[in-house]
């Protein structure tokens, strides 16, 4: 079901994820503690090449790690095999994806 | 004092929702979950299928669910399984059932040899018998895994068996590292090939059932994560 290719992507994302992850809660905590209002972080935000990629990467790796993730489940609990089940996790992917990038666009260069 | 009698339930496969057969056993000291089943077969019901052969725990041939969970029934000792007086007894999970309590235990060898958990032989009898250190790592995880006996336990522990027909299971997996790790196993591009394949090692979610039920205190969960660290490695070396 789970080829070791997927299961190699799998593993890479979370490894990338891990640090993205840690930045994402120091960042919220510190914004937090700060006070900071909506326009000030939007202002930090907007036109931010590197908030765009810090952001960019993480979506994009949670975007694949998810999809194979919710494959593996559909796979194991639903029993979806071959087309289907490849349908599937790419639909999710793409659907993470675009969710996610959407939001990153908005607060960086929309 | 009045005789013990213990409240036996057999499902009897292939069908066991529809034949869930109660027997009242006699009991007596030291008994086991197979002298049960012995019992029942001499004394009742002569057609009862189920297998066994060695009685102590070398074979491999008598494991069965007891209570729900797999268990070698030579070795396990009705006083420390029973509810009450009362014991449920059924076929292995996750092989198809012959009959009663026997099942077909063809894909479980099957996928040991898918596997490759067969010897890779290099050397000629004319050629020296190869030099074994047995203080080496690659020996001690070789060892380690040495002591299967084919009895299906951890097959039939594992869910990830339950939820994917392919995913060649603890056991066979646990040979192919024992082959991986052998000096004398000239195997290791077939073993790698075999154990990330769609049934592969990557499938195993490290649940541990495997090693939790195994009878001889094995440690299959432990030998999968050794092979997803080779195969990660040759994944690197080799992009596949």
């Amino acid at each position: 079901m789970l080829s070791m290719r997927l299961y190699m992507l799998q593993r890479i994302t979370a490894v990338a994820m891990a640090p993205l992850v840690l930045g994402h809660l120091l960042v919220m905590i510190y914004a937090v503690q700060g006070g900071l209002s909506t326009a000030e972080i939007l202002g930090r935000t907007k036109g931010s090449f590197f908030w765009f990629l810090f952001y960019g990467t993480f979506v994009l790796a949670a975007s694949i790690h998810g999809a194979i993730g919710l494959r593996t489940i559909v796979s194991e609990w639903a029993g979806l095999k071959g087309v289907a089940l490849n349908c599937f996790g790419w639909l999710t992917y793409v659907g993470l994806f675009v969710l996610g990038a959407r939001a990153v666009w908005a607060v960086t260069f929309a | 004092m009045t005789e013990q009698t213990i409240k036996a339930i057999i499902e009897r496969g292939p069908n066991p929702m529809g034949a869930r057969t109660q027997f009242d056993v006699p009991a007596y000291d030291n008994q086991t979950v197979l002298d049960v089943v012995s019992w029942v077969q001499q004394n009742v019901d002569p057609t009862l299928s189920y297998r066994f052969a060695c009685r102590v725990g070398m074979c491999g041939s008598c494991a069965m669910m007891v209570n729900g969970v797999p268990r070698w029934t030579c070795r396990t000792h009705i006083s420390k399984v029973l509810v009450g007086n009362e014991v449920t007894i059924a076929p292995l999970r996750n092989l198809p059932v012959v009959k009663d309590l026997v099942v077909d235990m063809d894909a479980f060898f099957d996928k040991w040899i898918a596997a490759e958990g067969l010897h890779h032989g290099a050397l000629t009898r004319e050629d020296p018998i190869a030099k074994v250190d047995p203080t080496s790592s690659a020996r001690v995880a070789s060892d380690a895994g040495v002591e299967c006996i084919n009895c299906a336990v951890c097959y039939a522990a594992c869910d990830t068996v339950s939820t994917n027909q392919e995913y060649l299971g603890p056991a066979a997996l646990q040979r192919a590292w024992t082959l991986l790790n052998d000096t004398k196993d000239n195997g290791r591009e077939k073993i790698l090939d075999a154990v990330t394949g769609a049934g592969g090692c990557q499938n195993c979610h490290s649940m541990g059932s495997c090693t939790a039920y195994c009878p001889n205190e094995l440690d299959p969960m432990s030998a999968i994560a050794g092979l997803k660290r080779e195969s990660a490695k040759s994944f690197f070396r080799k992009g596949r």
